[in-house]
């Protein structure tokens, strides 16, 4: 296990590598670093402005190859980079100047606080859902079961989010529409209608995924050798398709378990949660480009360490597969 | 003369399918008496299977029908029970084997945690289940059990696998094992072995088996009686020797031809001619 987790983490170097050369093309070649300056600075920036801009951020050397006389070839945007990156320093923000780390920091309680509870809850709703539709299934409740599912999957999600603030919270007067704060009681006032806007927005397609993965599962000769040992049906579900059912489902879900740090890009915005998916955003509508380059790099190493949790987690539920 | 352990009376199973229904048993009756060993020959498709299933209802219904007839098992009728009834007997009383050992075995859990399943469902006054486990595991020859048992279904051999299932269904002392093609996913040599020890154990125990094969060949030294069926219908039914010997019905007759002998020289296998069968049963 050991061996293969240090294997795990050399793989993710190359892939690391490529990710940090795909961004430097699009946020220093497709996007020239002189189109950025003049978006920050507005129209009316002189090119004096412009220039000490890109100096104080070290965007006017060389791209890819210093060929300067008496200067080392390294010293180039594509290298200081790479290096920046290889080392975790993130820099400052394009456009604020704040220390990168610590806005990171500062955004993932929020997105946390949001994506978490509503990953939790809404996973045990789905998967008590599809069971249930399973243990009734080819009946009528299973046919109303598949009709309100694909509703909900059906309704775009921006419907969801001006209901959810149009009716609820300013109609009704039950929650904040806008806002957040971080103290106690008052946070979960602020969070129970974007954590449950998120569960029923991913509820839908969610059971219907997880029913047919359990379908599946009920139809195997082993189900037929339970029943045939006199195990009822509540205890076939919940014990022996549970178990086997866990295994497709590990494959769907923990890779994307460590992405809940990057919050939610929609309902952060709309309910102005001050988290990384909001942080996302702005930084796309201000050109704040270091941001977006340091966002999709942690993202990246999020979803790597998803992925190597995932081979983990098989092989703790799989006792067929070992990990070598 | 007791009442027989197993009565079934012109039974009758359909299939409710999208292009109408299908009679896959039509109207079968055969008694058993307690300790007596029935092999079901037939086809793939001739009703054996189903009516194997059919005895304690492990068939999904819809889309199984039971449109006619009873199954009487211990003086009662299987197809007016409730489902709670019916899993008291599932396991308990008629116990199973089933064709394919390595799918039909759960492979996320230990064949002690399967076995022992069982024996919590039907025998609570059992307080060492541990030892109850290696005691069936010994029986049906699997050596070294105490350490065995705790390994998942994917680390033994097939035969090993097919052991491990006939363990599970005696470790509740069923009145009544049906063991639905239990070979024929094995090789020929492993083949041999389970249908050896099937044999021992029914010298041992006083269970009634029924055998339900395609393979006339591995029959002759097990079931006492053999019925054959044929498109749904009991086609032939009598004491093994008689039928091995002496078959009656043409489709008989075709599916003995096809047991391959060794040193016997032949140039083809007899091919069964259904449509001049289906004529003969009008």
């Amino acid at each position: 296990m050991f061996s293969y987790l240090i294997r795990r983490i050399l793989y993710a170097v190359p892939i690391l590598l490529g990710v940090m050369v795909l961004t430097f093309f699009l946020f220093f070649v497709v996007q020239k670093p002189e189109t950025m300056a003049r978006n920050v600075l507005g129209k009316r920036a002189t090119p004096q402005t412009i220039a000490e801009y890109l100096h104080k951020r070290g965007y006017d050397k060389p791209r890819f190859i210093n060929r300067e006389p008496g200067q080392p070839f390294y010293d180039s945007i594509f290298f200081t980079q790479l290096q920046k990156l290889a080392t975790f320093d993130l820099g400052v923000s394009d456009v604020t100047g704040r220390d990168l780390k610590t806005v990171f920091k500062e955004g993932a309680i929020p997105s946390l606080l949001l994506t978490l509870p509503a990953f939790f809850v809404g996973f045990i709703m789905a998967v008590g859902l599809a069971l249930y539709l399973v243990f009734v299934r080819e009946t009528r409740l299973d046919a109303a079961g598949a009709l309100v599912s694909i509703a909900l999957m059906s309704v775009p999600p921006m419907i969801y989010i001006i209901f959810g603030q149009a009716v609820i919270a300013l109609t009704f007067n039950y929650f904040p529409a806008f806002g957040f704060e971080l103290s106690g009681l008052t946070t979960l006032k602020f969070l129970l209608l974007p954590v449950s806007l998120i569960v029923v927005m991913g509820l839908g397609s969610d059971v219907r995924l997880y029913r047919a993965i359990f379908l599946e599962e009920i139809g195997q000769d082993y189900v037929r050798t339970a029943q045939a040992k006199g195990v009822s049906s509540t205890r076939l579900l919940l014990v022996h398709v549970l178990k086997n059912g866990m295994i497709a489902l590990i494959t769907l879900v923990v890779a994307h378990l460590p992405l809940l740090v990057m919050g939610s890009l929609l309902i952060e915005n709309f309910f102005g949660i001050p988290g990384l998916g909001n942080l996302l955003v702005s930084a796309i509508q201000t050109s704040d480009f270091a941001t977006v380059r340091a966002s999709v790099y942690l993202g990246s190493i999020l979803y790597l360490i998803g992925l190597a949790a995932t081979d983990v987690c098989y092989a703790l539920v799989d006792p067929r597969i070992r990990l070598s | 003369m007791t009442a027989p352990l197993l009565d079934i009376r012109n039974l009758c199973i359909q299939f409710t399918t999208e292009n109408g229904v299908v009679n896959a048993v039509k109207g079968i009756s055969f008694s058993m008496e307690a300790g007596e060993t029935l092999a079901i020959v037939g086809e793939s498709g001739s009703g054996k299977s189903v009516t194997g299933l059919a005895l304690t209802r492990l068939l999904p219904e819809p889309p199984v029908i039971y449109s006619s007839g009873e199954i009487i098992f211990g003086g009662r009728d299987v197809l007016k029970m409730s489902p709670g009834e019916l899993r008291a007997i599932r396991g308990n009383k008629i116990a199973y084997i089933f064709q394919e050992p390595s799918t039909s075995l759960n492979p996320v859990f230990t064949i002690r945690n399967q076995i022992a399943e069982a024996i919590r469902l039907h025998r609570p006054e059992v307080k060492d289940i541990d030892r109850e486990v290696v005691k069936y595991l010994d029986l049906v020859g699997i050596v070294d059990a105490a350490k065995r048992m705790h390994d998942y279904p994917h680390q033994l051999s097939g035969g090993m696998q097919q052991r491990v299932m006939i363990a599970m269904a005696l470790s509740c002392e069923p009145d009544l094992l049906v063991a639905d093609e239990p070979t024929t996913a094995l090789d020929v040599t492993i083949q041999a072995q389970i249908i050896d020890q099937l044999k021992e154990l029914k010298a041992r125990t006083k269970m009634s088996i029924i055998l339900i094969t395609h393979n006339f060949g591995i029959i002759s030294g097990i079931a006492d009686k053999v019925a054959v069926m044929f498109r749904g219908k009991i086609v032939e039914y009598g004491e093994t020797a008689t039928v091995l010997k002496n078959p009656q019905h043409a489709y008989t007759k075709a599916l003995i031809e096809c047991i391959p002998q060794l040193g016997v020289r032949r140039k083809r296998l007899a091919t069964i001619d259904h449509a001049a069968l289906e004529l003969l049963d009008r």
